[in-house]
């Protein structure tokens, strides 16, 4: 089967897909995109099934040989995108000819964009799925992101319908370097001080320089703990707000460990966790207290919008 | 009277907590919990993560709800729990203890008042209970060590621990999976992988697991390793 030869990898370029679950019970991430709708969008834009994987590009693009003509997408992130040295769009389908030279250029807005290629990305599946999680050296190829000269094989395309290309369709309206944030109280708000949920949405938060795939370290108003900083450890969702002693909250994103001992004050809405992944290293998030029926209504409206894609696609 | 409560941690999961407390019955509760609604296969449950004392149930919000996934914590949290029937077979690791491959038994020997000998011996001679996974994939929390040996971890972690590295931390003691860092006191290595991707079970471990580790001489360890 064809493939892609990596000529520039990019900051980090990994291979995604919706995550490695079923295994947090064995110590095992989930990792997937960080940005899981910009991710299923892409896939929609091509006519993949929403679980194929895609390349996750990181704030520098890479640049991209093809070996056979096939329908791609970017979504997510604002790059500069051009193809054979012609620009093309983001957010909607395009044919790559033979030995064609797709180029990430300048980013505008947002930090990560996906490349969805008809067919997939077709590494081995490990533990039910192609993601690439860096730390524990799994998934995608060789467990690590792509690096010049790698070839990353591609999947037979199913339904080809290149004649029907779709219009522009965003789905993600992209952070301006910075972003509210939804969030629900626990699942240990009761291991701080009572003002604590009115401090964290006091004034916005900082993404620190050290702040990756696994977790943002935030700098901002200081938490503080009613119980001690200490829990005995338990597991780490996806987009929760954890405290150690210092006061300053992590946000858990895709790559975070399964367990960890510090305790939790609010959880990032499920709707929301894709503003969060087109976040970068000095960006802010303002975090607001919703309701569980508002972050219901926002999760809602955005399935319906990915449907609404993915059903003009198939 | 099992006590409890269940709590949201965000819209896509719920989290069950049992006593506040690292103690074998309390999560041999949780483990039965786990399994439990595992087994009930719910639609809509993505994964569901056993710890010392509580179970995460991730699942996606629009295909199933708080309600529905509450409604049968709460039956199961309080199931009584069936006697063991067939005690699980103990999971047997055979362990080189000492030298280069167990840089820090001098340590925990000294710590202990013992002779290295003889800390080995202590530390083969329990069944550990797998109270949890975590940190990376198929690193098991095992428990309760000696207080003898229990030594503290180092103040500063080591920056890179070897795969199949046997270390004791406190009351706990873990295989190293390779390739983190680890501040636990490494006393012996063993030639089984505890993770590996490749095999038909790449998990050597699983939550509620009973463990015990052998003493093997260094040849041994070496046949093994150059066979695997």
């Amino acid at each position: 089967m064809s493939g892609i030869w990596v000529i520039k990898p990019g900051m980090l370029t990994t291979i995604q897909d919706a995550g490695r679950w079923g295994f947090q019970a064995r110590g095992v991430p989930v990792a997937g995109a960080m940005d899981p709708v910009s991710h299923r969008l892409a896939n929609a834009l091509v006519g993949n099934d929403r679980d194929a994987a895609s390349l996750e590009v990181t704030l520098l693009g890479p640049e991209l040989e093809f070996e056979d003509e096939r329908l791609v997408a970017v979504a997510g992130a604002d790059f500069d995108l051009s193809l054979d040295g012609r620009q093309v769009p983001s957010n909607a389908p395009f044919i790559v000819a033979v030995g064609s030279r797709l180029r990430f250029g300048a980013r505008r807005l947002g930090a990560r964009a996906y490349l969805a290629v008809s067919g997939g990305i077709d590494v081995p599946l490990t533990l039910g799925s192609r993601s690439t999680h860096v730390v524990s050296a799994m998934g995608g190829l060789n467990g690590r992101a792509l690096m010049a000269g790698e070839r990353v094989p591609l999947g037979a395309p199913g339904r080809a319908e290149r004649n029907a290309l779709a219009p522009q369709t965003a789905t993600v309206d992209l952070p301006n370097h910075h972003a509210t944030i939804r969030v629900l109280p626990g699942p240990q708000a009761d291991y701080f001080t009572s003002d604590a949920l009115d401090m964290l949405q006091s004034a916005p938060y900082v993404i620190a320089s050290d702040s990756d795939r696994m977790g943002f370290r935030l700098d901002g108003p200081r938490l503080t703990h009613a119980r001690g900083a200490d829990i005995i450890s338990d597991a780490t969702p996806l987009g929760v707000l954890q405290v150690p002693a210092s006061g300053q909250p992590i946000l858990l994103m895709a790559d975070r460990q399964t367990t960890g001992g510090y305790p939790k004050l609010a959880t990032v809405i499920a709707a929301d966790m894709t503003i969060a992944g087109q976040l970068a290293p000095a960006d802010t998030i303002t975090f607001v207290v919703c309701t569980l029926r508002d972050a219901l209504t926002a999760l809602i409206a955005q399935e319906r919008a990915l449907m609404a894609v993915e059903e003009r696609r198939s | 009277m099992t006590s409890f409560r269940i709590v949201a941690a965000g819209d896509s999961a719920i989290v069950v907590e049992f006593e506040e407390t690292i103690a074998p019955d309390v999560n041999a509760r949780t483990i039965a919990c786990a399994e439990a609604i595992q087994a009930a296969r719910l639609d809509g449950v993505r994964d569901v993560v056993p710890t010392y004392r509580s179970v995460a149930v991730y699942f996606d919000p629009l295909r199933t709800d708080h309600d529905v996934l509450t409604r049968c914590l709460e039956r199961e949290a309080v199931r009584p729990l069936t006697p063991i029937t067939a005690a699980r077979t103990p999971v047997r690791i055979p362990v080189c203890y000492g030298g280069d491959l167990g840089p820090d038994l001098p340590g925990v020997a000294a710590f202990a008042g013992l002779p290295e000998a003889d800390v080995a011996r202590v530390h083969a001679a329990a069944t550990y209970r797998v109270f949890m996974l975590g940190f990376v994939p198929g690193f098991a929390y095992l428990g309760i060590v000696d207080a003898a040996i229990a030594m503290p971890r180092h103040a500063t972690p080591r920056v890179r621990v070897p795969a199949g590295s046997v270390g004791i931390a406190g009351v706990q003691t873990g295989v190293y999976t390779g390739g983190t860092p680890g501040g636990w006191q490494v006393i012996g290595r063993t030639p089984v992988k505890p993770f590996d991707p490749t095999r038909a079970d790449p998990f050597l471990m699983k939550a509620g697991d009973a463990v015990q580790f052998y003493a093997i001489e260094r040849s041994e360890y070496d046949r093994a390793r150059s066979e695997s």
